[in-house]
């Protein structure tokens, strides 16, 4: 994160006071209220009924495992069910909409009351609902602003594709523990599998209220809500930014205006939306299509039976099973399906430990996982692979430095390590009397160098030395065991 | 045009005798004969008629049986989608449009051997009393054409009565199939909420509508209303359980029953004499063959219309606003979206459904939700839970269905208080969600046909037909 921890304790004279809403798409295979796939990519308005485009006489049917989804993350982060919870309509004209108006849910969710731990810190989450995705409008001519537009597109793949909106309590105090929420939030609901959280897809969207008072205050500063971060680094940024512009108009004495501002990631500030939208009448009244959501014991009994390990647990068993650092066990838990890569390869461990293995998957696997977009669960090398890599390392046969080498033709061209060493011809060689002669020769034939060593001061020595070692791995190809040759080497220059 | 005509038929077509192709003949010429004075029909589906009856005709020469609706022409009300075939809600806002899918109730009758022929005129979008709300002008009483025949679904019940067909379906949100029944002459029913999927039907107000038939007799009604009831797993607020046939029942009479006659709906100002005197001499009919009858006070019923006028046009409100132009339909141009929107909903819709919007959206908005929106629907429970105390004490319950015969075209088209006054008797049924029909029961003033209602508690369509049938029987 750039810049100082956050702007809120810059000045101790205020505090922020930031809720969060985060709107998670549920990987459901089928759409809210349709049976049309619930899939990121396909042909605009492939993925289209009658129902989910709003055509005239065609009416919802409650998707049931978007429902279990829910009681999932219910579960997950403290949420109480109520017996019963209901959907309203939300009516407003888009063209993306295509019923001119959102089912969502209002007076009844279907989860209320529920808090999660991040960082220390308890952050109160007042609901969570189920609503529907709109779908989504193209602007064409006119460099695709809205304003200049000749035309607009609009694809209805997304509509109908079920949300889970996630409303915080006002109880984050700074961008970062913002960050942090979200953060936490996407590890949860990767962890109980109920979306794929892609920021930048806008599978997981979060909007930001933020308001500032003086510390000690008790009432609520006058509240602003921000949209359009697309990643955390642009949320915790944008509200740093907003906090920073409500102090300063404040210390103007001037006085805030309740609004919508639109994050610009170019200018790194906030803008108002001059939206009709901000003060609309929304008409929420219940939806007369649908009858009461009723969770059943059993239902719930199932969801509960079926909970994964959540991450702050996870985290805290890999930290104390495997010696790493909190940094790493995150890192790990951040990236979907990582941890379990890791987990299978550490069950498949015959020498070398649980941390070599977090390293190459912190290192070369998650940057081959960026570079390729696969899941870990496709890599070309199997966990089991990993692990056999991991333990010719530590036997010695390769050197770390060949490893990396062999890791990624692993990565890129399905094989195993082994085959791979042996087509390559790698061996590591570490034998003293082997590597002991090849130092013999090299100093001989430089004896002007090892008199210059032995002459010279720290500096010098040090530039000798790495010249010896690089003739040295030249010499025996890069196969010596650096550590051996290291010690030997020393042996004979102090000779 | 009395009778079991469509049984009949259908017995006669599964039987051979006689081929769907004569019958379906037979009922198109009568459409062309008088459909140009009466205009009932948005549609006539002839070809596609002639196309389904050869397909039966064939079935049965192969030795199948086409179903219980062999052979039997039907008028589908024009808010029923039928895929390929342009279904208007009699509003120019939906030209053009050609539904890709069928609704069930419509998919429930063609799997049964029915033909249809023609898509009928309505009220905008099923908002009126008359039918004149119609864009394409109003539908004619068949029994005096200087009469309207009673709306929404008033094309509906003059095709019945017109004999253009011996069933039609209908859709009935605060009294839109019973009324033009009654006004018609024909038996119209309003089936439990629920009992008749939706799916298909193109909403007015999604808590209240519902699908049912009209036929010229009681029979014929059970028997459509036999093959368009059950589940459906498309549309949520349908009833899950298995419905329980009616025709078998039919015949079983009322002895023992006790029916009440609704106080709030048996006098007053607006009520025609002989409307009333129909309602005793109905009760005094049942009484006969060995019902008792006693008076019964429903003293929420009297609200009814205003409650219903805030919640009808609320939902209405929502479920009209995907007529923006964007998708399908109707679409006039501006200079962006919006403008697009408005511009489109100005020309697509007509006056009474744009005053049904307006009043709609005023009773959802912040600072008003409570008094109108909310206020309403305590009254609606107060109507339920009144019903429910009624039938404690009674099994069906009688009233007028309408509280007048047919009036002149042009009558109430000025004053729409008195034209909403017309479902006075019909719309606490709604609200309740439970079952009501009307049957024809002598005449009134300029000897046109009067309707009597009966009305049931909530899958009480088993006891409210066998009253229905016995008061068929005993009509003057």
């Amino acid at each position: 994160m750039s810049g100082p921890m956050n702007a809120g304790v810059i000045d101790t004279e205020w505090e922020a006071v930031i809720g969060l809403e985060v709107h998670c798409e549920l990987s459901t295979a089928t759409k809210m209220f349709c049976s049309c796939p619930n899939e990121f990519g396909a042909e605009p308005n492939t993925n289209v009924c009658p129902v989910c485009l709003g055509l005239p006489g065609s009416l919802p049917v409650l998707n049931e495992k978007a429902v279990e989804y829910a009681l999932r993350f219910a579960e997950a982060v403290h949420l109480h069910v109520p017996a019963e919870s209901t959907f309203a309509r939300k009516n407003y004209f888009y063209p993306d909409m295509p019923k001119d108006y959102q089912v969502s849910q209002f007076e009844e969710p279907i989860t209320i009351d529920g808090w999660i731990d991040v960082d220390g810190e308890r952050v109160g989450i007042e609901r969570a609902h189920l609503e529907e995705d709109t779908g989504k409008s193209t602007h064409v001519g006119g460099g695709g602003r809205i304003h200049e537009a000749t035309h607009s597109l609009v694809d209805y793949n997304r509509a109908g594709v079920p949300l889970m909106e996630i409303v915080s309590r006002p109880d984050i105090r700074s961008a970062e523990q913002a960050r942090a929420y979200a953060s936490e939030l996407r590890a949860v609901l990767l962890a109980i599998g109920v979306s794929d959280v892609k920021m930048e897809e806008g599978s997981m969207r979060v909007d930001a209220n933020v308001s500032v008072r003086h510390v000690g205050v008790k009432e609520l500063g006058t509240k602003v809500e921000i949209k359009n971060m697309n990643s955390l680094r642009s949320l915790g940024r944008a509200i740093e930014s907003e906090i920073e512009r409500q102090i300063a108009v404040l210390e103007a004495g001037d006085r805030l205006v309740q609004e919508t501002r639109h994050w610009d990631e170019a200018d790194g500030r906030t803008h108002s939306m001059r939206s009709k939208e901000g003060s609309s009448d929304y008409r929420y009244f219940p939806e007369p299509d649908l009858v009461p959501v009723a969770p059943t014991a059993e239902m719930r009994a199932a969801v509960q039976a079926a909970m994964p390990e959540l991450p702050a647990a996870r985290r805290a068993r890999l930290q104390a099973e495997w010696g790493i650092t909190e940094h790493d066990a995150r890192t790990l838990l951040t990236s979907e399906g990582l941890a379990d890569y890791a987990e299978a390869a550490v069950a498949g461990l015959q020498s070398g430990t649980p941390k070599d293995v977090v390293n190459w998957c912190l290192g070369e696997v998650l940057a081959h996982l960026n570079e390729s977009g696969l899941s870990p669960e496709v890599l070309p090398l199997a966990p089991d692979g990993l692990a056999e890599l991991v333990a010719i390392v530590a036997d010695g046969t390769i050197s770390k430095k060949q490893a990396k080498d062999v890791l990624g033709e692993c990565l890129t061209q399905a094989k195993r390590p082994k085959q791979v060493v042996e087509e390559r011809g790698l061996v590591q060689v570490s034998d003293a009397g082997e590597l002991g002669a090849v130092i013999d020769e090299l100093l001989a034939a430089n004896p002007d160098d090892v008199a210059a060593y032995r002459a010279g001061d720290d500096k010098a020595r040090k530039k000798k030395r790495g010249f010896f070692m690089g003739e040295l791995m030249k010499a025996t190809k890069g196969q010596a065991n650096p550590q051996v040759l290291n010690q030997l080497l020393d042996e004979k220059l102090q000779g | 045009m009395t009778g079991v005509q469509a049984l009949d038929l259908a017995a006669a077509v599964r039987r051979g005798e006689r081929s769907a192709t004569d019958v379906v003949e037979e009922h198109l010429a009568v459409i062309a004969a008088r459909d140009g004075e009466l205009n009932a029909c948005n549609l006539v589906t002839g070809d596609a008629a002639r196309e389904t009856a050869a397909v039966i005709d064939a079935a049965v020469a192969r030795g199948e049986d086409p179903g219980p609706l062999a052979g039997v022409p039907i008028a589908l009300k024009d808010n029923l989608c039928t895929r390929g075939v342009p279904t208007t809600c009699s509003s120019k806002i939906l030209e053009g449009w050609r539904p890709p899918y069928t609704a069930t109730a419509v998919e429930r009758v063609l799997a049964a051997g029915a033909v249809p022929v023609a898509k009928t005129n309505l009220d905008e979008f099923a908002m009126g009393s008359s039918t004149e709300n119609s864009a394409f002008g109003p539908t004619r009483n068949p029994r005096d054409p200087s009469r309207v025949p009673g709306g929404s679904s008033g094309g509906s019940a003059a095709a019945v009565a017109a004999g253009y067909a011996p069933l039609a379906l209908g859709s009935d949100t605060g009294g839109s199939i019973r009324q033009p029944a009654a006004l018609c002459g024909v038996v119209g029913v309003k089936p439990t909420y629920g009992l008749v999927s939706r799916y298909g039907l193109i909403a007015f107000a999604s808590s209240l509508d519902q699908i049912g038939p009209f036929a010229n007799s009681v029979t014929d009604a059970a028997l459509l209303l036999d093959v368009i009831a059950g589940p459906d797993t498309a549309d949520s607020t349908s009833i899950r359980s298995e419905a329980e046939p009616i025709l078998p029942q039919l015949e079983r009479g009322v002895a023992g029953l006790r029916v009440g006659i609704i106080d709030e709906l048996a006098s007053g100002e607006g009520f025609q004499p002989e409307v009333l005197a129909a309602v005793q001499q109905a009760a005094a009919a049942l009484e006969a063959a060995g019902a008792t009858v006693d008076h019964v006070s429903v003293p929420s019923a009297q609200y009814g219309l205003s409650a219903y006028y805030l919640l009808a046009p609320a939902e209405a409100s929502s479920n009209l606003a995907r007529y923006d132009g964007v998708r399908y339909g109707l679409r006039v141009d501006g200079e962006d979206v919006s403008v697009m929107n408005a511009r489109t909903r100005e020309a697509g819709f007509g006056p009474e459904v744009k005053r049904r919007i307006m009043l709609g959206t005023y009773a959802l908005s912040a600072g008003y939700y409570d008094a109108y929106y909310g206020q309403a629907q305590r009254v609606r429970t107060l109507i339920i839970r009144d019903f429910a105390r009624a039938y404690e004490q009674f099994d069906v319950l009688l009233s007028p269905t309408s509280p007048t015969v047919a009036f002149p075209l042009g009558a109430k088209s000025a004053e729409p208080l008195a034209m909403y006054l017309s479902d006075v008797c019909t719309i606490p049924t709604n609200l309740a969600g439970h079952p009501a029909m009307s049957v024809p029961f002598g005449t009134g003033e300029a000897g046109l046909p009067v309707g009597v209602q009966v009305l049931a508690p909530a899958l009480g369509e088993g006891v409210m037909f066998r009253t229905a049938r016995v008061l068929e029987e005993a009509a003057p």
